[in-house]
């Protein structure tokens, strides 16, 4: 008997009146855990009893402690009728669990009911008594902390990182359970609620036993995803990286990581030695790579560095036997220590469509592991390819249409450093100071020159001019925080649609998998343009979405670009037109030309990337280009001579058309962004460091009904990219008052709902396809800064230069002369469209389990010049709301820190599912109306879940799941959130505003004991 | 291709005072969207009409969330529901219980029934209030009538506490419960001339001097400050030996006379109307104790007091004189022993009279 819960039930407010009568109420509560349950006594007439109940104890195992919630129904007593259920509350009493979170869960919690949403609140005491557990084979796995947070969390320090750990749990769906065709709505959704949080929990405690078994104490990166499978099931499954964390104690000599206050050291640097010189680059480092690849052998002393060569070659092969130990060296944190990371190779991927098998046995996940496994094995060899032995920032995902389902993982492939991989690693924080790298040493590339993966254009690190970097480099990580800069980051996007034929089973799936490598190349394709246009050379936190709807594929990839200081400048864009003999369209051409060229002046101004002009100075490549290029070819695939085919025929002229089409897109909108607003999608805005505490979290929801059944593709990508675009300039409207700030972590999702919602039972099919996009977890960030002036962007007709533009389709040969200006340079479709060809023929081969390609995106950045300084006027903004409301003021932000403020506690992990419904659609205001009070209340049983643990904020939170049905006809409509994040306690930095960019370590530490008193 | 569903939902919720403005004044989402349009909002920005439309809707939505809650104010401070900074929180309440003077002038003194609601489309009309503003300032009226109706205690006190409104507008709202639960005549023609803040005022006065609650004593009856207290117009019956008793009222005349001579310009006028003027305000007081009476309380000091002055020409100035010495000459009166009473009730005439002496 490992465990004793008590729970005690205070007092309830704000009950509704549910005796019309008396417009009283007798309310009484039960609470439940496990099989056993509890009651108060009725509280009689009135709508703030005050139960003030004895401690209900339940004697209980750990097991069960980690798996099941604690369960509180109020109910209004009838002497009459059966009692009516006001509502429940469902904690999760996890945090109690481990010794270093929150002790006691004490606060009020909204009533909530799946059919009326919230219904007054519950004042509620919950402690655990923990016993020694003794059992060496026990079940339980109390005492392992999770966090969502997808870096080594602020108060801690990682003594070990041991990696990967997943599981996955699959379950029937109660929804789909013959019982519920007699069973209620608000019981069906009750059901299903618990069965999920029973979910969770159980897996929560597998990944646990999983850490403990590894030797760790705590999972970072925790990231739990439903699949709603329909009527083949329900499948849980979570991903996380399992470390060994020991508590800084604050105020003890070590050095919080400076980025906890939101300002990077290295920035200060006045020196900025690195001289670039700008090239022509052109290059296509995306690969459709079949899953064969061979181990390139990594080192080979090619990549490392001079200064240090053979104790990095010894690094190297100690992380590669530390890890080679692992199955899947993979870690889903973003953010590392300093000197963690290495190197950097670039973005794998890997996707793989499957058909939904109809019959499911609960008691075998082997399935769904098979699937995975197959998908981590692919990542995997990528990562080898590329030179890399680990994955970091990586995370998985899957979109289900019917039974169609696309699983997709992503990652950087990286190359790290293996003291933290090895048992009895000391301090990381005391070694990072003497084995400090150098700042740009992660951008170089870790794969062999002569044997690239892809091709791509090296040259000399521009900021220690010994190593060779990639001219772009792509990652799904932060940018890490010793990373040289120039100017500002922006966010990128690429949108694309892309019809389909509506098909079933097999064929359909064959269908779809035939897209995916044409809309992964496509949507490669518009970020680099767009990165080009912006005058910027990699790409941050790159996150691709690809979803499945009965008649479309909607692709939506998001990153925030920046302009590496290690990295060469990027090329111009040149287009060119198909038929050079019409003068008047040369002329479009050419004023085409200009805009863009102009565009990427605007850029740069806007971006503030002044990259130093310096003196020019040839790269000496070992190899002459052509011949180099040659090299790279040989290696790869296929028939890649064929590289140089013309652009001109086929399908490809449609995509041509399209990039030339989103081009424009770009050139108009950007040029009339609203000043005063930065948008980025990883943590912090790079290049903007002075951050205020104002802060203000959002989400958004928008669903789009198309009303035109045979649309095409450029009509869709058309909408779907006005879409994004109105949905940004909404942003910032409804937030103008903001300005200057930023959005970070802007994180966008898309999704297809299918024509003939699920259930059928209560929704009936719909006519039109809508489209779904669900924007959660977006968060402002109040930041100082100087406002820019708006540039003059002439709006001209895009309609007109939509058909008469094209992207040059030859490649212009590369030019390697360094120029001033940054130089133009064309993209390269044949050889990719030859891989996905080949690529495609391979598909044909398999059945209907077709495993998709991946992504490789190169490489790696040096810093040179770090930014003299940020023109921050500082308009100093004291907007702080004054607390002291009866209510805990509670912060929720999908960062891991809260600027200008120091985490003192991490109180535990929240992870909420809520269903709710309605069957008076019209009477809460239309969709929504409906959506828009569910959402309220989601954010309000977070803030309260958190504020009972004692926290006053959620970091790192996510809205993982939004899933919205409607039936307008039947006045109904169903939504499903999944929420999670970290509950944590943060106290204010020191008052006195402006604190230098470089502080000591002495007084950080001073300060942030004098937070904590 | 068409939005279906559009929503935006923040953490701290973000609340634009001009669209609650507009939300309040009844305005449908389209109409608001031109208001904000003309209003040039859109100005500096990059958006579209579209944008404005689907920021209005959020912020009407969020309002329509809010204002079950802003009608008891205090579960506004303690819900959970939405994270509202205690600034934001008392704008929102302010702004909701804050009512259109011309709105208020007409419903002023009318009993707050099913009635008299039904007849707002009326008052909507002839004041240029949208109906669903009316409704709103109707039904505020009402809430707060019904839940201090109830409670003991200070009016205005009672009504800060329980609606957490600012002093000012709480003795606003006192000032209207106390002229709905006595049902003071206010809409005739005669009155027109008179502004809600000059009823408001009389109310403070009539509530802070007349009723049980004006003698500091709490705890003996209910209702205290909403009625009139009964002993105190029993006693002004009283002062009709002012008028009835003949050497009294000579000897009260001479001993004004003799004060305002030479001070004012109006003397004679003054000196001319002491009787019917002395007989006007003890007869009000006499009647008081009939409820009919004290609904006319406001028409009778018009017509019997502020008429004959105003067509006499009298100042502001002589106005104050006037009472001033009418007031104190009585204490002279050694035959007169209602000295507590008549200060009682000349204090509040007086400061009404006032007030109420303009065009």
């Amino acid at each position: 008997m490992p465990g004793k819960l008590k729970a005690k039930i205070v007092a309830g407010r704000h009950l509704p009146v549910m005796d019309r009568a008396s417009d009283l109420t007798d309310a009484f509560v039960e609470v439940k855990f496990g099989n056993t349950t509890f009651k108060t006594d009725v509280y009689p007439k009135s709508l703030n009893p005050q139960w003030n109940s004895e401690w209900f104890k339940f004697e209980v195992d750990d097991e069960d402690l980690q798996d099941e919630p604690l369960q509180i129904t109020v109910l209004d007593h009838d002497t009459y009728s059966a009692n009516d259920a006001i509502g429940k509350v469902y904690i999760d009493i996890d945090p109690l669990l481990s010794s270093e979170a929150a002790t006691v869960i004490s606060g009020w919690f909204p009533i909530y009911d799946t059919i009326h949403g919230i219904r007054g609140e519950i004042n509620v005491l919950v402690k655990v008594d923990l016993f020694n557990d003794l059992n060496r084979f026990r079940q339980s796995s109390c005492g392992v902390k999770f966090f969502c947070t997808t870096s080594i969390p602020r108060c801690y320090r990682a003594a070990l990182v041991h990696g990967f750990v997943e599981e996955l749990v699959v379950n029937e769906d109660p929804e789909y359970q013959w019982i519920d065709r007699i069973r209620t709505p608000r019981a069906s959704n009750e059901a299903r609620q618990r069965l999920i949080s029973l979910m969770s929990g159980e897996l929560q405690r597998k990944i646990g036993l999983k850490v403990l078994e590894m030797g760790g104490n705590a999972v970072v990166g925790y990231l739990q995803c439903f699949d709603l499978e329909g009527e083949s099931g329900l499948v849980v499954r979570a991903i996380g990286t399992a470390c060994t964390l020991d508590k800084l104690i604050p105020g003890s000599e070590i050095k919080e990581s400076p980025l906890a206050h939101g300002c990077r050291s290295s920035h200060n640097s006045p020196v900025h030695s690195a001289c670039s010189s700008q090239r022509l680059s052109h290059s296509q480092n995306f690969s459709v790579s079949v899953p064969t690849l061979v181990f390139t052998g990594m080192g080979s002393g090619i990549s490392v560095g001079k200064e240090a060569g053979p104790l990095k070659t010894l690094l190297r092969q100690q992380a590669q036997s530390a890890l080679e130990q692992r199955e899947f060296p993979f870690f889903t944190l973003t953010c590392f220590p300093p000197g963690f990371l290495v190197h950097i190779g670039g973005v794998v991927s890997a996707r793989s469509v499957k058909l939904l098998d109809r019959i499911h046995n609960p008691d075998e996940p082997e399935t769904r592991d098979a699937w995975w496994e197959e998908i981590r094995q692919e990542i995997k060899s990528h990562a080898k390819a590329l030179g890399c032995h680990a994955v970091v920032g990586y995370s998985e995902s899957t979109t289900i249409c019917e039974e169609v389902c696309i699983l997709s993982a992503s990652g950087t492939a990286a190359m790290l450093n293996p003291r933290f991989m090895r048992e009895g690693s000391v301090c990381v924080y005391s070694r990072f100071d003497d084995a400090s790298p150098p700042s740009c040493g992660f951008c170089h590339i870790p794969y062999d020159e002569f044997n690239m993966p892809f091709p791509a254009q090296l040259t000399y690190c521009y900021h220690c001019r010994r190593q060779k970097v990639p001219d772009v480099l792509f990652t799904t990580i932060d940018l890490p925080a010793e990373a040289a800069v120039t100017g500002k980051g922006c966010l990128i996007q690429a949108r694309l649609c892309r019809t389909k034929k509506k098909a079933q089973g097999e064929v359909n799936a064959t269908a779809i998998s035939n897209l995916l490598p044409f809309m992964e190349y496509e949507l490669h394709t518009q970020l680099m343009n767009k990165l080009k246009l912006r005058c910027m050379n990699a790409l941050f936190g790159l996150r691709i979405q690809i979803s499945v709807g009965e008649n479309m594929l909607l692709g939506l990839a998001s990153a925030t670009g920046v302009y590496l200081s290690a990295l060469p400048a990027p090329g111009g864009i040149q287009i060119a037109g198909k038929t050079p003999s019409d003068l008047s369209y040369d002329q479009h051409i050419s004023t085409m030309q200009k805009r863009i060229n102009d565009t990427i002046a605007m850029n740069k101004e806007l971006y503030n990337i002044h990259p130093p002009e310096c003196i020019e100075e040839v790269v000496g490549s070992p190899i002459p280009d052509r011949q180099r290029s040659r090299l790279f070819r040989s290696t790869s695939e296929s028939s890649d001579e064929l590289s140089e085919l013309d652009l001109s025929h086929g399908k490809k002229d449609a995509f041509v058309l399209e990039v030339c089409y989103a081009l424009l897109r770009c050139l108009s909108i950007y040029l009339s962004l609203s000043p005063g607003f930065y948008s980025c999608n990883t943590e912090v805005m790079p290049g903007i460091y002075n951050w205020t505490s104002g802060l203000q979290m959002f989400t958004s929801v928008r669903v789009y009904r198309l009303n035109n059944a045979n649309l095409t593709n450029q009509g869709l990508n058309k909408i779907f990219t006005d879409l994004c675009e109105n949905l940004l300039k909404s942003l910032y409207f409804k937030l103008r008052s903001m300005i200057p700030c930023c959005l970070c972590h802007l994180n966008f999702t898309v999704a297809v709902p299918e024509e003939e919602l699920i259930q059928v039972r209560r929704h009936t099919p719909k006519n039109t396809s809508p489209i779904l996009f669900i924007f959660p977890i977006n968060i402002l960030v109040k930041i100082k800064l100087c406002v820019f002036v708006c540039f003059p962007g002439s709006g001209e007709n895009e309609e007109q230069l939509q058909f008469s533009m094209e992207l040059c389709g030859e490649s212009t040969s590369s030019n390697n002369q360094p120029t001033a200006k940054p130089s133009v340079s064309s993209v390269d479709y044949g050889s990719f469209a030859d891989r996905c060809s080949t690529w495609l023929e391979l598909l044909r081969l398999k059945a209907h389990t077709i495993r998709r390609g991946s992504v490789k995106t190169t490489s790696s950045s040096e810093r040179c010049s770090p930014l003299p300084e940020v023109r921050s006027r500082s308009l100093r903004s004291t907007r702080s709301l004054p607390c002291g409301a009866p209510v805990t003021v509670v912060k929720m932000t999908p960062l891991s820190f809260l600027p200008r403020t120091r985490i003192v506690k991490y109180l535990g992990i929240i992870n909420m599912f809520f269903i709710r419904e309605t069957t008076s659609l019209r009477e809460e205001g239309g969709v929504s109306g409906f959506l828009h009070s569910f959402i309220a209340e989601v954010f309000a049983m977070v803030r309260a879940h958190v504020a009972a643990l004692g926290g006053n904020a959620v970091v790192s939170y996510s809205m993982k799941e939004c899933v919205f049905m409607e039936n307008p006809n039947k006045n109904q409509a169903q939504c499903l959130i999944n929420v999670s994040g970290d509950a944590v306690i943060f106290v204010r930095e020191s008052d006195q505003e402006a604190i230098p960019p470089l502080i000591t370590c002495g007084q950080t530490s001073t300060t942030g004991a004098d937070g904590t008193t | 291709m068409s939005v279906e569903l559009d929503v935006f939902v923040v953490n701290t919720t973000i609340m634009d005072e001009e669209v609650y403005q507009l939300w309040l004044d009844g305005y449908t989402v389209n109409d608001a969207v031109k208001v904000r349009m003309e209003g040039g909002v859109l100005e500096g920005c990059e958006a579209s009409a579209e944008v404005l439309h689907s920021d209005t809707m959020d912020q009407y939505r969020t309002f329509q969330m809010c204002e079950r809650l802003l009608h008891s104010p205090v579960k506004l401070a303690n819900q959970l529901l939405f994270q509202i900074p205690p600034h934001r929180q008392v704008m929102l309440i302010e702004r909701y219980y804050a009512f259109d003077s011309v709105f208020v002038r007409e419903v002023l003194g009318k009993k707050l029934s099913k009635g008299t609601k039904k007849d707002l489309d009326d008052v909507s009309a002839k004041t240029g209030v949208t109906l669903k503003s009316c409704r709103r300032q109707f039904d505020n009226f009402k809430r707060v009538f019904k839940v201090v109706e109830e409670l003991k205690g200070p009016l205005v006190e009672n009504i800060r506490q329980h609606f957490l409104l600012s002093d000012k507008l709480a003795r606003d709202y006192a000032a209207i419960v106390f002229f709905a639960n006595n049902r003071f005549e206010t809409g005739k023609k005669k009155l027109h001339y008179l502004t809600f803040q000059d009823f408001a005022f009389c109310a403070g006065q009539l509530i802070s001097n007349w009723t049980v609650g004006a003698l500091g004593d709490y705890n003996m009856v209910e209702d205290m400050d909403v009625d009139l207290e009964k002993e105190f117009l029993q006693d002004l019956k009283e002062l009709k030996i002012l008028i009835t008793d003949r050497d009294l009222l000579d000897q009260h005349k001479s001993l004004v006379c003799t004060a305002l001579r030479g001070k004012t310009k109006a003397f004679n006028e003054m000196e001319a109307n002491f009787k019917n003027l002395s007989r006007g305000l003890v007869n009000i007081a006499a009647k008081l104790t009939n409820t009919k009476e004290v609904r006319d309380f406001f028409i009778d000091l018009v017509e019997k007091f502020i008429e004959p002055c105003r067509s006499d020409k009298w100042t502001a100035g002589d106005m104050r004189l006037y009472l001033t010495h009418y007031t104190n000459s009585a204490h002279v009166l050694d035959t007169f022993k209602h000295q507590v009473v008549w200060d009682r009730y000349m204090g509040v005439i007086k400061s009404c009279i006032l007030k109420m002496y303009h065009d």
